[in-house]
């Protein structure tokens, strides 16, 4: 992807914290967050509910003051450069409910008014594909539209970066893939993005970079190739035995290419090298001990394993409390 | 390229809202229109007020009656005394008259139609016993158009109605939009907060010159009512009104999270307006001890100037004190809303 021609970073924040005052103490939303994005990236937060990313992208969007810490966007900083930072700047919040009674150009229309320069109500209407539905009012459209609506308000203003919060949460699978082919869209002209997400498939198709983040802090940092290739593997093989056999671990260790395991309750998942070579290894491994296997199944190493193998958690582990 | 102006767009978006929303609409010009013809037929033309009299059963009862009939301003009918008390009571009779010597009146002296009722029938009874007026009296009837209660009232309800179009009008939207998040969507633009207040007082402003010419139009054309001021000065005292009340609409609306929170602060400020600021009788009838107060609310400022000007043609200069008043009532709140408004 083509860099804009910016060599100095898109977003940069070092030493980021915010926190808020909470009926059980302080509640420590960001705890010490670096991040650099680099002009022309697309760049992913990931992270489950509560981690820190929508406090984080509101900080960065200039919605909210940070606890401490630097944050540079575009080169300046908030309080000094605000309306030179908004003009520039397209932002999708996690919730926004537009006029219900007026119709999507109306919207548009009025958001392309706050720009000094940008793009044509009618021009943006059809980038997000909602030109049939021009004139129709927000309060008939569908979930999915509205979400193309709120990005379409984003990009009105032609924007050197975007910020999207969860673009897609809720959504069904044609609207997603309807939002990403508009992310990689303005992606191809060489601008910035910088999306939230807790959907593994959504970073490694869109972004150039992830950071992983829990607990308001960056806990992995890279590619998604990168972050799959440091668990050692690119695949992992799942299975489980009947009830009363069991393996020892250690002999699974020891099959060839077998870099790490996990053994779970009744699953027990390897991270393998090469599948072609460790699959045959560990059948034969089990008809030796007698064990009846039940499941086997193999598949690529996805980020949710990578995030797995940091904390020990599922990425949609409902039972944090959001920030 | 076309070009787009901020404030135009954000107050033709808020139009649009509101054109499209018809209960908005109906509120805003049916209800006052509504209210100012049905109080303005229940307080029409009232020649005399008819009283209505019970006779209560008696000897002589016969005679009594008779008298009283031959008024067409007394209502009378003949009831036992149970079912005259019963009639009382219920409000179906103003008074009972009890035949005898002396001849006894029941009634309840705090119904003004009661007394009304004795008084008159009294007069009836002394005069039909041979009784003569010593001085000589004549009635002269005030009915022209300008000092009846309808002239009264129109400009009483303008003023409600301006005050109730932008408090809500004003305080709805700001947390409306703040409740879909809107509000802190608006504050990721560059849009600046003046245009976005402007456009909120703009198109208040707009609204309320059909309301204007709806209520003022029904006063004329319905019930004759005169317009004695300048239309320039009653038009000034109206955008007047509806900045003022729009500021105070946006202070109450500037931190409320949620409908039902500026609800209760609107009330809070409206309800004391609608009992003391003279809209639907005189605010001079509430004792001295309160006057400071009821004279330092906007509403009453905005009622008793535009009464001043529509009713006796008073010029907008005479109104000096009150239009001064109106803008302070308007600018504190304004200045204070911007300070604590929060957009998220």
């Amino acid at each position: 992807m083509t860099a804009a021609g910016t060599a100095a970073p898109a977003v940069r924040c070092r030493a980021l914290t915010k926190h808020y005052p909470s009926k059980t103490g302080l509640v420590h939303a960001v705890n010490g967050l670096d991040l650099e994005i680099l002009g022309g990236e697309c760049f992913g937060l990931l992270g489950p509910n509560g981690a820190g990313k929508t406090t984080t992208i509101e900080i960065l969007e200039g919605l909210l003051a940070p606890t401490s810490g630097d944050v540079e966007v575009l080169g300046r900083q908030w309080g000094r450069h605000d309306d030179d930072l908004r003009q520039r700047l397209g932002i999708s919040l996690q919730e926004t409910r537009f006029q219900d009674k007026l119709s999507v150009l109306e919207v548009l229309t009025l958001f392309r008014s706050f720009y000094r320069r940008g793009l044509e109500p009618s021009d943006v209407a059809a980038l997000v594909g909602l030109s049939e539905k021009a004139s129709a009012w927000v309060g008939r459209l569908s979930g999915g539209q509205r979400q193309r609506l709120a990005v379409a308000c984003a990009l009105v203003g032609d924007p050197d970066l975007l910020f999207l919060d969860e673009p897609t949460t809720g959504l069904d699978p044609q609207s997603r893939r309807q939002l990403w082919e508009i992310i990689r869209a303005f992606g191809r002209k060489g601008r910035t993005i910088l999306l939230t997400t807790h959907y593994m498939d959504e970073a490694e198709r869109l972004c150039n970079r992830v950071a992983i983040v829990d607990r308001g802090r960056v806990i992995a940092l890279g590619s998604p190739a990168d972050l799959i290739t440091s668990m050692g593997g690119a695949h992992v093989i799942e299975f489980a035995c009947a009830s009363g056999t069991a393996i020892e671990p250690a002999a699974l260790a020891a099959l060839p290419s077998v870099r790490d395991v996990v053994a779970g309750a009744g699953d027990t998942a390897l991270t393998v090298s090469e599948p072609h070579v460790a699959v045959p290894a560990l059948l034969g491994l089990l008809q030796a001990h007698h064990v009846e296997l039940l499941r086997l199944t193999t598949r690529h190493v996805s980020l949710e394993d990578v995030f797995m193998h940091l904390t020990g958690r599922h990425l949609r582990d409902e039972d944090v409390s959001p920030a | 390229m076309k070009t787009y102006h901020p404030l135009r767009e954000l107050t033709l978006a808020r139009l649009r809202e509101f054109l499209r929303e018809p209960e908005a609409v109906f509120w805003t010009f049916g209800f006052p229109l509504m209210l100012a013809v049905g109080l303005g037929i229940a307080f029409r033309d009232r020649p005399i007020e008819i009283v209505r009299v019970d006779v209560q059963q008696a000897e002589r009862a016969q005679d009594v009656v008779a008298q009283l009939s031959s008024r067409n301003d007394v209502v009378v009918a003949l009831h036992g005394e149970a079912e005259c008390r019963e009639r009382l009571r219920t409000g179906k009779s103003a008074l009972v008259v009890v035949p005898g010597d002396p001849v006894t009146f029941v009634f309840d002296p705090s119904r003004p139609e009661s007394a009304l009722a004795r008084a008159r029938v009294d007069d009836i009874l002394q005069r039909a016993a041979g009784r003569h007026d010593p001085v000589r009296t004549a009635d002269a009837r005030v009915t022209e158009p300008g000092s009846r209660y309808i002239d009264f009232l129109v400009p009483g309800l303008l003023g409600m109605n301006l005050m109730g179009g932008s408090m809500w009008g004003v305080g709805f939207a700001i947390v409306d939009m703040r409740v879909k998040k809107l509000l802190k969507r608006l504050a990721a633009t560059p849009m600046t907060r003046t245009n976005f207040l402007w456009s909120l007082a703009g198109s208040r402003l707009l609204f309320m010159l059909p309301e204007v010419a709806v209520i003022l139009g029904t006063g004329m054309l319905l019930f004759g009512m005169p317009i004695r001021g300048s239309w320039m000065a009653i038009l000034t005292l109206a955008i007047l009104g509806a900045v003022s009340f729009a500021g105070l609409g946006m202070l109450a609306a500037c931190r409320a999270q949620r409908i039902e929170t500026v609800s209760g602060l609107m009330n809070f400020i409206m309800v004391p307006m609608w009992l003391l600021s003279g809209i639907f009788f005189s605010s001079e009838r509430f004792p001295a001890l309160l006057q400071p107060l009821v004279q330092a609310l906007p509403l009453t400022q905005l009622n008793d100037a535009l009464r001043a000007v529509i009713l006796e043609g008073a010029p907008l200069a005479s109104q000096g004190w009150r239009v001064l008043g109106l803008v302070a009532w308007g600018a504190v709140p304004f200045t204070l809303a911007l300070r604590w408004f929060r957009w998220n």
